[in-house]
């Protein structure tokens, strides 16, 4: 390996030093991450690729770190998922129905690590709207994942929606990576691509200027390659946001101070209700062995019940699908993005959004639109909400009997492979947030960490969920996990010469 | 409850999405399949529950009403299909 590449295997905390050192300049990182998306475009992680503004913000950094004004993530380049609205560069959604939309404004999230000295690379491709598993509902196509099995050269997804995220931060084609979780986006691509991905408290990071889904449940947080990296990202992108009304007025703490801190004192649940029936062997093993680690490292474990986990699932699919009939209405065609004519307006409408949208979100905002559609309301989205009430009070009965964090599988299996469920039924790939899906319904914090790999050569992750803007705690669990595990990454088959 | 075409139809106007008859046939079933799935709930007491209407505890944050942005047709009509002098264009809607 060269020293150029070599630049994109350091972590966010090691390439701060090495800027701040002039062992390197921000231009030569950024540039040895710009060779890496070019040599690594068979991935399909980016829908855009920015190598323009990428160095005119690199030098940018370069001259503050020359002049000692150095930000938190000066010179520090990163992949963006196509959900934030970038000024002046593609902001789609990874949608047919967005084509040629360019915002003229900057999300909050994305203002603040651009104030704090990050470098763009790029648009990263995700699922159309947030909305799947496997990154297989992009209009700009599947995303593969950089892993695969050691049985097999067969592509393997890299989860869903951020997959894009995650295969982009696992393959080095950026340090780090935004990404968005309205039922376990952020937390399943990062258990099947290795990497580390939080979901913050909903409130914690400004939903403004972040294209909607299901405005209750979505929240921004970043995947990233290390903990480490992960709470240094999140220092930047939490923020109170006059701009976001469910933005939380709560002080941001330095989350880098919770890293390598004892877990003495600390009481970690297990809840019996994530032991599923037919779940893999190696997914159960992988749960005890991370409880063995957390306790090793001074945690208490108990066993605790959260019995209205069987629900959350079939409960977001009323509330999210709904919400999102709703966000969805305003593409229409006349506002942006594309059009399609009709006989008169109404077929202007119902011709674009026919040939806008994918088969997924179709489903969805069907679904969402018959559920609140006159005479099924009270059945379906009411009752879905007062569920959601006793999911969370199982959480809060947990967190009242002196839980700290709970520790659960992130996925119930690793990665699968690319159009393996194809003939599969919608719901069959709905399972796959089975364990991520009541932290969004909750509106709690939850990290996946990287536990190590399965007997194929697969990571598998495990998740930690908090108490409400508890994330301190999660990136000291989260720490001690990766400790344990150790950090992992995949053989660089998709090189490109 | 189940879907029949019909109904698939009727959200799909609603929702203004056009769907052919195979699309319409095809969105039955996978309808029918999730409604069945979610059919689970009615397992669930809720009697006493109240509905969630906010997933964090906070008290709704207002601002002083006065404007703070605008003057911005321009961006506003940036991205639009058709516009005309700072105008979205549409097709025609009243004879």
């Amino acid at each position: 390996m060269d020293a150029v590449t070599d630049l994109t295997r350091l972590t966010i905390a090691e390439a701060r030093e090495g800027l701040d050192k002039k062992s390197f300049s921000a231009r030569e990182l950024t540039q040895a991450y710009l060779q890496a998306m070019e040599a690594a475009r068979d991935l399909n992680a980016y829908i855009v690729e920015t190598p323009e503004r990428a160095l005119q913000m690199a030098e940018a950094s370069d001259r503050r770190i020359a002049e000692g004004t150095a930000g938190p993530l000066e010179g520090i380049p990163l992949g963006i998922k196509d959900l934030f609205c970038t000024e002046g560069v593609h902001s789609q959604a990874a949608s047919h129905i967005l084509d040629g939309f360019e915002p003229r404004y900057e999300s909050t999230v994305t203002s603040n690590l651009w104030r704090d000295g990050a470098v763009m690379l790029g648009k990263l491709n995700m699922d159309e709207f947030a909305m799947g598993s496997s990154n297989e509902t992009s209009y700009y196509g599947p995303v593969k994942n950089p892993w695969r099995s050691k049985e097999s050269n067969a592509d393997l997804v890299p989860g869903g929606s951020s997959g894009g995220s995650a295969s982009a931060v696992a393959a080095f084609l950026c340090a780090g990576a935004t990404a968005t979780d309205t039922g376990g986006s952020i937390r399943q691509p990062a258990a099947f691509t290795g990497t580390v991905g939080i979901k913050p408290t909903y409130g914690r990071c400004s939903r403004w200027g972040i294209v909607a889904f299901a405005s209750s449940l979505d929240q921004a947080g970043p995947i990233a390659r290390s903990v480490k990296d992960a709470a240094i990202l999140m220092n930047s992108m939490a923020s109170v946001d006059p701009k976001d009304t469910t933005s939380v007025d709560v002080p941001v703490p330095d989350y880098t101070e919770e890293i390598g801190l004892s877990l003495k004192g600390m009481k970690i649940g297990l809840p019996k209700e994530y032991r599923l029936d037919g779940m893999p062997e190696e997914i159960e093993r992988k749960w005890a062995e991370g409880a063995a680690w957390l306790k090793d490292a001074g945690a208490e474990i108990v066993d605790i019940s959260l019995p209205h986990t069987k629900y959350a699932l079939p409960a977001y699919y009323i509330v999210a699908p709904a919400e999102a009939s709703s966000n969805l209405a305003r593409y229409d065609g006349v506002r942006y993005g594309l059009r399609v004519d009709g006989e008169d307006i109404a077929g202007m409408y119902e011709n674009t959004r026919s040939a806008g949208f994918g088969a997924e979100v179709k489903r969805r905002i069907l679904i969402g639109t018959y559920v609140l559609s006159a005479g099924y309301y009270d059945a379906y989205y009411l009752k879905a909400q007062k569920v959601r009430t006793l999911i969370k009070r199982d959480f809060e009965q947990a967190f009242e009997a002196g839980v700290d964090a709970i520790l659960t599988p992130a996925t119930p299996s690793a990665a699968f492979g690319l159009g393996s469920m194809a003939t599969a039924s919608p719901v069959e790939m709905y399972l796959n947030d089975i364990f991520t899906v009541t932290v969004n319904m909750a509106g709690l914090p939850g990290i996946a960490v990287p536990a190590g790999l399965n007997a194929s050569g697969l990571p598998l992750g495990l998740q930690l969920i908090g108490r409400p803007f508890d994330e301190s705690t999660l990136f000291r669990a989260g720490q001690v996990i990766e400790d344990a595990a150790g950090r992992v990454s995949p053989e660089a088959w998709w090189k490109v010469a | 409850m189940s879907v029949d075409v019909a109904t698939v139809k009727r959200i799909a106007h609603l929702a203004r999405i056009a769907v052919t008859e195979e699309e319409a046939a095809a969105l039955q079933g996978e309808l029918n399949t999730i409604l069945d799935w979610v059919e689970q709930l009615g397992e669930v007491d809720v009697a006493d529950v109240e509905p969630m209407t906010s997933v964090v505890a906070t008290t709704m944050r207002k601002r002083r009403d006065e404007v703070t942005d605008g003057g911005r047709a321009t961006d506003v009509t940036a991205n639009a299909p058709e516009t005309e002098d700072g105008y979205f264009i549409v097709p025609k809607v009243v004879e």
